[in-house]
């Protein structure tokens, strides 16, 4: 019932797995040039700070300096990227992607909106517009394309239970979940214990279910748990990631893919909650480039989330929403190796409303950038795609071919 | 008493506010006052059903390929109605009457049949006599199929003379334990082989061209039987006198009356309680409409959550809270309402009209909350949850749970970053597993 067109891309899905090489074969050439687009929405508002720390500028300490993590080249340190910024090092797979100039981390983003409710945000963020639309960008920006067609399932497609607001509108998308990727995230199953923790009846079946599941008590009180002690299951979101890039290396498979991942709202004990989401996020793309192999090449992942977090700590060791924050744009086809945007900085009155990181860089016109120059999208359609204030793309932000 | 905590303790769930502001009394009253709503669509009658599994016997067909779609269709209207109902303290007593009357189709052959027997004996009767409604059961095939009594024969009986069938006793034994007057009124084993007896002969017609209840002469045990201290006569009089009998015997209210209670209260009713149900059912000839609203009356009525909510009534006001479902859902489409409610039903262990034994399912909390029940539930709640992204899941919350809401809830659920998150959070909270 959830899951829409599922057999037909089972089908899919299942030839590509146990026929990789042939499938890879049949059409190599024609397939692996087409352009490809995935898009990864971080539902919860990622700490772009966190992400991508800019510990070259000093303010930073003073707003939050029980969040940050060692500079550059001392243990558990940050990944350096270029002197000024320092990556988180759950990060580790994606610097690679950076060194390899794969990568193109953008600071200071932020939508066209400035709501600090996830609601609200997420649908602005996917919508694209103004105000409240029942069809993504994504989608017009599809139906928009030249010569998208002679795709059994579409050109679009939705990795999970659902169509994401983003992909949905009047083009045809497929969607997809594979099995084992249809169930909360550790971090909400924790939220739900907790919840749970004072009723003498659902309080100790959750908490035995969870323990039966391999949960250990300190995740579900809340303790940070080490990656290596989160059991070595691909985890839902690798399990879409593989999948997805499967599907969209299939010569006659969908060109433009969604994925969500939550866990981002950070609002207490940020330094040990924010490690499990990223590696998560880190596994995902890797997982992405590994099944798309030659594919991965004519490529551009964008990662962007609703808005960011407050810049300085809160009273429980986390932060709040807030506004500007990073989004990553990862491929082969990125023009990479360096960070994006403009940096605001973090003094007294730089800071938007006091409390935020300010935005210098449209979310829409990143998007827009890709759009165009990336699955060469006609420029004439962005204000079809973006209806409202129509963005400017930002050029640059792929190779030029 | 609020009409939030009827709306879940009497009710369904509220859908999408789709309730007035009314008094809660009157909220209840009015639906067991006013017609039944409820509008089946693509279904027919027990006969139909009875010729489709008539046909594909003599053609030797594999596959339930006649009953398979009676039996869609059946689910797809009943599960539509239990979505849209605004009648959904009728409803509930339609399920709890079914539900004690329990035909399963884990025997029996019932598949074709089930949905018309709740449609045609439980439905017309839960506002109406209890001996009403169990002559209408004790008289409908899917009854006589499942436990057994058509194929009862009286050993005396001419047919029992010539061959080498014999008594069943199920359907009495039941009839006695489970649906009327229950152990608690004394009888032996005498007294069921004698219900028994009076039984035979109560069967099915498959060869008429309405196929249906018929009974059956040539299987009736001939002579008058004693059961608990009443002689019944031979015939088909017998069997319904004895109905009568047992119907309208205090044993039998007292009995439904502890079902009601626990069902409408608590896991452990109070005698006062059961006494005060059973006393309503007796002195209005065992008026269920009357006992159903005196239910309203308790004390402990509109006390939120005492009631734990069962697979059953969970799925349905998750599937209600989002208001899930509308245009009628087509009996071979796997991604409608009506189907994602019967595969959820399924998925927490409680699919519907399969209860394992003929005591129908469970009432009580124990028996749905094992660890592995609530993961499974918090699961399902995060799958639901995804299909929602344009409502305020806090609204929803409010209009679905109202007082009962806790705020611990809402701050997990403001500070969740997804609608999808937040909603999972509030179908996993302990006052939503409740009613």
């Amino acid at each position: 019932m959830m899951i829409r067109r599922r057999s037909a891309l089972l089908g899919l899905a299942a030839s590509w797995t146990l026929g990789r090489s042939s499938v890879a074969f049949a059409v190599p050439a024609r397939g692996a040039t087409d352009p490809r687009l995935v898009v990864i929405i971080l539902r919860g508002a990622l700490d772009g700070l966190a992400a991508v720390t800019p510990y070259g500028d000093r303010n930073i300490v003073a707003h939050r300096k029980d969040l940050l993590l060692a500079e550059p080249g001392q243990e558990h340190g940050l990944l350096d990227l270029g002197g000024f910024y320092g990556l988180h090092p759950a990060l580790g797979g994606m610097h690679d992607l950076y060194a390899a100039g794969q990568l193109l981390p953008i600071h200071a983003v932020a939508g066209h909106y400035r709501s600090r409710s996830h609601f609200d945000a997420q649908d602005y963020l996917e919508s694209g517009a103004d105000e409240r639309l029942n069809s993504g960008w994504l989608n017009r920006a599809v139906a928009a394309l030249p010569a998208r067609g002679g795709r059994p399932d579409g050109f679009g497609l939705a990795m999970g239970l659902t169509v994401p607001l983003l992909l949905r509108g009047s083009e045809r998308v497929g969607s997809y979940a594979p099995a084992g990727s249809q169930h909360p995230d550790a971090g909400l199953y924790t939220q739900i214990a907790a919840l749970n923790a004072s009723d003498p009846l659902t309080g100790p079946a959750f908490r035995d279910g969870l323990k039966a599941r391999g949960f250990s008590d300190a995740l579900m009180e809340g303790r940070p748990v080490s990656p290596s002690t989160q059991g070595r299951k691909p985890d839902a979101f690798t399990t879409l990631s593989t999948a997805a890039g499967e599907m969209l290396a299939d010569p006659r498979g969908p060109r433009v893919a969604a994925l969500e991942i939550g866990g981002w709202d950070t609002h207490a004990g940020q330094v040990g909650r924010l490690n499990g989401p990223l590696a998560q996020l880190d596994r995902g793309v890797l997982a992405l480039r590994q099944s798309m192999g030659a594919a991965w090449e004519k490529t551009v992942v964008l990662a962007m989330t609703e808005f960011g977090r407050t810049v300085r700590m809160n009273g429980t060791g986390g932060t709040d929403h807030g506004t500007g924050t990073v989004a990553f744009l990862a491929g082969g086809a990125v023009q990479g190796g360096r960070v994006g945007g403009t940096w605001p900085g973090l003094a007294a009155g730089q800071l938007f409303e006091n409390r935020d990181l300010a935005p210098t860089t449209d979310l829409r016109g990143v998007a827009a950038g890709i759009l165009c120059d990336h699955l060469h999208l006609p420029h004439s359609a962005i204000a079809r795609v973006f209806p409202g204030a129509t963005p400017t793309p930002i050029q640059g932000l792929v190779r030029s071919v | 008493m609020l009409l939030s905590c009827v709306v879940n303790r009497f009710g369904l769930g509220e859908r999408g506010g789709m309730n007035a502001v009314v008094p809660s009394r009157d909220w209840l009253s009015n639906q067991l006052r006013q017609p039944d709503a409820a509008n089946f669509v693509n279904v027919g009658d027990t006969a139909d059903g009875l010729i489709a599994l008539r046909e594909q016997r003599r053609a030797k067909m594999q596959g339930d390929p006649l009953v398979k779609p009676i039996f869609q269709a059946e689910v797809a209207t009943q599960l539509d109605n239990l979505l849209l109902t605004e009648q959904p303290f009728r409803e509930r007593l339609v399920w709890f009457w079914f539900n004690h009357f329990t035909v399963s189709l884990r025997q029996g052959g019932t598949r074709g049949v089930v949905g018309a027997y709740m449609r045609e004996a439980i439905r017309p009767h839960v506002t109406g006599r209890f001996v009403d409604m169990l002559m209408a059961v004790m008289h409908h095939p899917a009854m006589l199929m499942y436990l057994d009594n058509a194929s009862s024969i009286g050993p005396n009986s001419p047919a029992g003379q010539h061959g080498r069938h014999g008594l069943n006793e199920n359907l009495a034994r039941e009839c006695l334990e489970l649906h009327t007057v229950s152990p608690a009124a004394g009888y032996t084993q005498a007294d069921v082989t004698a219900f028994a007896s009076i039984l035979t002969g109560w069967g099915l017609d498959m060869k008429a061209e309405r196929p249906g209840f018929a009974f059956r002469d040539r299987a009736h045990e001939p002579g008058p039987k004693t059961m608990m201290g009443q002689v019944f006569p031979a015939g088909v009089e017998g069997g319904q006198q004895a109905l009568h009998f047992l119907g309208t015997h205090p044993a039998t209210y007292q009995h439904i009356a502890r079902q009601m209670v626990t069902h409408f209260i608590s896991d452990t009713p109070s005698p006062q309680d059961v006494g005060h149900i059973a006393g309503v059912l007796r002195e209005n000839e065992g008026d269920l409409a009357a006992a159903a609203l005196a239910l309203a009356d308790l004390a402990d009525a509109g006390q939120p959550g005492r009631k734990f909510r069962s697979p059953f009534d969970y799925v349905t006001a998750i599937m209600r809270a989002l208001s899930l479902g509308g245009a009628p859902s087509a009996p071979d489409d796997p991604h409608s309402a009506a189907h994602g409610l019967f595969a959820g039903m399924a998925a927490l262990g409680q699919p519907l009209w399969t209860a394992p034994l003929p005591n129908g399912w469970s009432d009580r909390a124990a028996d749905w909350s094992a660890p592995a029940d609530m993961l499974a539930r918090a699961d399902l709640a995060w799958r639901m949850s995804a299909h929602v992204r344009v409502d305020d899941p806090l609204e929803i919350a409010r209009a679905s749970l109202g007082p009962a809401l806790r705020k611990t809830t809402m701050t997990a659920m403001r500070h969740a970053g997804s609608r999808q998150d937040a909603l999972t959070l509030l179908f996993s909270s302990p006052e939503f597993q409740r009613r």
